[in-house]
């Protein structure tokens, strides 16, 4: 079980995440169908680094998106997503 | 520790009464109790007695305990005797000693290896017909019945090291890390520390070795280290994770007071230290699975740790130096030794020459078959270099060297290396932060191993001097696969009753990979997967293909490292713990109302409210017509609910929502509906704009986590840039819909104030509480939804209730909102919505925008999406005859292939008969088609039309002002 740093609490257990997809199969709703359909069904699947999208759905609900070496599950580069805090 | 002088502690065995001594396994106290055979095996109902001292033991399994706490297929070496311990041998019938399933093993031509395998490329009846013999016939111990009486807790740790291991070399690895100042854990598996030094008569410093190990528990605890026995780490997962699990009572018995029956840690380390010690291999000959025939360390240990005699005269066959030390062992505790046999041809040393002063030691000698007497073993026959010689004895100790346990180090995802001398593997490279010492590292040397697992420990280098009166234990040696198969039966897996001729009939037909051999044989993959076995399986096959053993290949290490109770993994999570209960704010309401539950997800929501003396589907009718003709009240607190607002967040809905949405005026509500990203409708519900940037969304209860989930996905992945901000108010609100003709007056009186037209909203108070309502239909009535916060829904509930009882009204239940719904032809995620519907399938495609830009666009312009025939489309079933089966598919005749099924089925309200929805293929242009709705598990079948799906007030005339 990773053992995965969330941006805002720190190193938590796998248990606590949820995976959402790598950052190469995000849909926005403007990408053509082909490029969309391809997004979804034919990705890549890296034997070696991907990057990924996190939340940490059973903790502070915060989306992250890191790089996981699928072999080694070294996990690296992790920094928060969604919108700038207000300041 | 030699002496037998722990204090009496009786059992039970096969409904005989014995005593044994604290501190014996059961194994143990049976040997003690001259009781030799205890097992039946597996395929061959073959006699078994008790070969090894640890978990490895493949043959002595017995269920042990009574009721709830029955645990089969324990092995009688890991488990500690406690008063009142009762234990039965398993796979016989009628008695242990007369058992007419050993009838298998004269019938055992018949039953080859790869038996099961053919059987199952047979005709499917073959195995039918064989399959209840052979599940009655090959055993296991039977699970028990009752519940579990006790509990089990799952517990976290963090430490530096984590040591696995109570040997020498994982003591002095975990003192020297705690000196160290580490925070250390030391897990072991037995109940006494000291591992491998608990069967050697040696001293370390001068201090005899269990003493020693005493004194190293003593000063980790000291340190503020953790130790935890009879704790086996069964996994090792990734980012140094290891699953240990603690047993607080021994199988079968009553816990401590208070104390879990086991504890399952989940150990997150820094570094992890394996000192998971060496499995000895057996030899292969015929009979070697006759009681009496033990691992010669075994016998070492029943010796010198228990202080029980395995046998009165042993013989020893050994493929190396450890073998005579176990002679020395033996021959200390009082037993004779008739022969030592050395399948070496020369072998030299201080400690082969002291045996050769002591015993008769033959080289070059091979134990050939083990004669029985009885059941047990009385003699054994042996090649002496040509010359067959029978040799008298009881006890045959056999070492084929030793096997590095290297299980969690290969759970891990290192690598592993073949050491030629040993013929073994060794742990290679870690891809995690851990590392293997002692024997498990393939050493051999005590003085060594000492002073290499201090050195990985973390403290400064020492070393320490160890006193072994028969010199420093040289490096262990395997030995070969035997040439020629003796008659008889030579076994490999003494589990799953695999013999070395199975193997070679493995490879004569064929089976080339180890992977193929293991599931053609099934060897391995009994409860102690392979332990003892594997190695020389594989040992067997590499002389078949004439390559080394590494060529051969090796099957995976699986985790559990030994057999595991499924209570440890549920832990807490079992019975009403097993999932959260969601209740209902209006909980107590329901229940005073005499509410039948229904499980929905984590909720329960009121079924019906049975009056006395009327059963479920009377009442949910009842109910159903009450709203038709007055007014009904239902809960619905438990639908999404989300508020999104900022000047964007139209853009965001729009985003979420298939239909339109920015065009909204203030005030007003639509039904919306939203699509996976393939094209699928996922989920339904309403949206409201409650204020210029404010709106309400509702959507399903099932769908209700899925639906927060994608909210959130998009604003804060997709379109972090809005400017919006979504908040889930499922927990923050509670509704009730108020639904049926006199809906509208109920509300006007309770509110004072006109209620809102169909699909408009506004804010009010009914009993002094705010609320807010939403004017949507899902019954077909005019309806309305009545939002307050969950802390003050009770008196809105309240003064509803009283109006609505006032107006002949009352409470309805999921099964009438249900018949209402299906009335009216409105589709429900779950049913209709299944996750294959697009909204042309939903007769919903008139509502997609028709400019995309929403989630899912690019799907549903995929062909088998766009193109409408052949898609199973919704229609209306209207019965011909009973109750339509829900669920069934719809064939034109039995048997024949289905052309849909059925979605929802429900009594019609308003009249007489049934209906229902359904998935036809084409359906949308089969209206007036009869089908058989057809359920052959249920043996229901109804003749049913189709029609279109709404059967009441089709206008929409009754829930318009």
């Amino acid at each position: 079980m990773l053992l995965i740093a969330c941006p805002h609490c720190g190193p938590r257990a796998q248990e606590e995440f949820s995976y959402e997809r790598t950052t190469d199969s995000v849909v926005t709703t403007e990408a053509a169908p082909d490029a969309a359909m391809t997004a979804l069904f034919t990705r890549e699947n890296p034997r070696g680094v991907a990057e990924e999208i996190w939340r940490h759905t059973y903790g502070c609900r915060g989306w992250m998106v890191f790089r996981r070496d699928r072999i080694s599950h070294a996990i690296s580069d992790i920094r928060p997503l969604g919108p700038e805090p207000l300041a | 520790m030699n002496a037998r002088d722990g204090s009496p502690v009786r059992f039970r065995f096969d409904g005989r009464e014995y005593t044994g001594q604290a501190g014996d396994t059961l194994a143990a106290a049976l040997i003690a109790n001259g009781v030799a055979l205890v097992a039946r095996s597996f395929k061959y109902h073959r006699p078994r007695g008790i070969m090894a001292a640890g978990v490895e033991e493949p043959s002595a399994l017995v269920t042990v305990g009574e009721g709830g706490r029955r645990e089969p297929n324990t092995r009688a070496t890991d488990v500690f005797l406690y008063e009142g311990l009762v234990a039965e041998s398993q796979n016989r019938w009628p008695s242990l000693a007369f058992d007419l399933g050993a009838i298998n093993g004269l019938l055992s031509p018949l039953i080859p290896a790869g038996f099961y395998y053919k059987t199952f490329f047979g005709p499917p009846k073959r195995w039918l017909r064989y399959e209840h013999f052979i599940r009655k016939a090959a055993g296991m111990g039977a699970p028990p019945t009752a519940a579990d009486p006790d509990a089990y807790a799952h517990r976290a740790a963090f430490c530096d090291v984590l040591v696995v291991g109570a040997g020498p070399a994982g003591l002095a690895a975990a003192v020297s890390a705690a000196e160290a100042g580490r925070r250390v854990m030391l897990v072991e598996q037995d109940c006494r520390i000291g591992g491998a030094l608990l069967r050697e008569d040696v001293a370390i410093d001068g201090i005899a070795g269990h003493d020693w190990s005493a004194r190293a528990a003593a000063r980790i605890r000291a340190l503020g280290g953790r130790i935890l026995m009879r704790a086996t780490a069964t996994g090792y997962w990734d980012h140094n994770l290891v699953t240990v699990i603690e047993r607080r009572a021994e199988p079968g018995a009553v816990p401590p007071v208070d104390q879990p029956a086991q504890v399952l840690w989940k150990v997150r380390a820094g570094e992890v230290i394996l000192a998971t010690g060496a499995i000895e291999r057996p030899l292969a000959f015929s009979g070697n699975d006759r009681p009496g025939v033990m691992l010669a360390q075994a016998a070492r240990t029943y010796a010198r740790r228990y202080g029980v005699k395995p046998g009165r005269r042993a013989v020893i066959a050994t493929a190396h130096d450890d073998g005579y030390r176990t002679a020395f062992a033996l021959a200390d505790a009082g037993v004779e030794v008739a022969a030592v046999l050395d399948s070496r041809d020369n072998p030299q040393g201080t400690l082969v020459a002291a045996a050769r002063g002591r015993f008769a030691v033959h080289t070059g000698a091979v134990p050939l078959a083990a004669k029985r007497s009885g059941d047990r073993v009385g003699a054994l026959v042996a090649d002496l270099g040509g010359r067959q010689q029978t040799f008298a004895a009881d006890l045959v100790a056999v070492s084929g060297g030793v096997t590095p346990v290297v299980h969690l180090h290969k759970q891990a995802g290192g690598e592993l290396v073949w050491d030629a001398g040993m013929e073994a593997f060794l742990p290679g490279a870690s891809r995690q932060a851990n590392r293997s010492i002692g024997a498990a590292a393939g050493g051999h040397s005590l003085a060594a191993i000492l002073a290499e697992s201090w050195a990985a420990g973390g403290g400064p280098a020492r070393n320490f001097a160890v006193t072994d009166p028969l010199g420093d234990a040289a490096a262990p040696q395997a030995a070969p696969p035997p040439g020629a198969v003796a008659p008889g039966k030579s076994f490999v897996d003494f589990q799953n009753d695999v013999t070395l001729a199975d193997v070679d009939l493995a490879w004569r037909e064929g089976y080339r990979s180890v992977e193929h051999l293991k599931r053609y044989t099934t060897l391995g993959m009994a409860t102690d997967q392979g332990k003892t076995s594997n190695m020389a399986a594989l040992s067997r096959l590499a002389q078949a293909q004439g390559v080394e053993i590494p060529a051969a290949g090796l099957t995976t290490f699986r985790p559990p490292y030994t057999p595991a109770t499924l209570g440890a993994f549920a832990g807490g999570a079992v019975g009403d713990h097993a999932a959260p209960i969601r209740r209902l704010p209006l909980y107590d309401k329901h229940e005073a109302l005499g509410a039948v539950w229904q499980p929905v997800g984590y909720w329960r929501r009121p079924r019906g409210y049975p009056r006395p003396g009327e059963a479920l589907g009377e009442a949910s009718l009842r109910e159903a017509r009450m709203v038709r003709s007055a007014v009904g009240l239902v809960d619905v607190s438990t639908l999404a609910t989300f508020a999104v607002s900022g000047p964007d967040a139209a853009l965001l809905l729009e985003l979420v929502c298939a239909t339109g949405v920015a065009k909204l005026a203030e005030g007003r509500g639509r039904y919306t509906f939203m699509l996976r990203e393939d094209g699928f409708v996922m989920d339904d519900g309403t949206v409201w704009r409650t204020a210029p940037a404010r709106y309400l969304l509702t959507s399903s209860t099932g769908g209700s986590d899925r639906m927060a989930q994608r909210l959130s996905y998009v604003r804060n992945v997709l379109r972090p840039d809005l400017r919006v901000s979504v908040a889930n108010l499922q927990e923050h609100f509670a509704a009730i819909a108020v639904a049926g003709p006199r809906a509208a007056d109920l509300l006007a009186e309770l509110t004072g104030a006109p209620p809102p037209r169909h699909m408009s909203c506004d804010s009010g108070a009914i009993g002094g509480t705010a609320v807010t309502i939403l004017a949507a239909s899902y019954s077909g009535e005019r309806a309305f939804e009545v939002y307050a916060p969950a802390d003050a829904i009770g008196p809105v509930w309240d003064a509803l209730f009283a109006g609505a009882s006032a107006r002949d009204g009352g409470a309805y239940g999921l099964d009438a909102m249900d018949a209402l719904r299906v009335e009216k032809g409105h589709v429900v995620v779950g049913a209709e919505v299944d996750g294959r519907s697009t909204p042309a399938d939903l007769a919903l495609a008139g509502m997609v925008r028709k400019a995309g830009g929403f989630t899912g666009w690019q799907g549903l312009t995929r062909p088998a999406l766009a193109d409408p025939s052949g898609r199973r489309q919704l229609v209306g079933l209207e019965s011909l005859d009973g109750p339509i089966p829900e669920g069934g598919m719809l064939v034109p005749a039995p048997g024949q292939e289905p052309q849909g099924h059925v979605t929802t089925a429900a009594p019609r309200v308003a009249q007489a008969g049934w209906i229902g929805l359904a998935l036809v293929v084409d359906g949308a242009s089969r209206h007036g088609d009869e089908l058989l709705a057809w359920s052959p598990t249920r043996r229901q079948q109804t003749r049913v039309r189709l029609s279109a799906s709404h059967f009441y007030d089709a206008e929409g005339a009754r829930y318009r002002d």
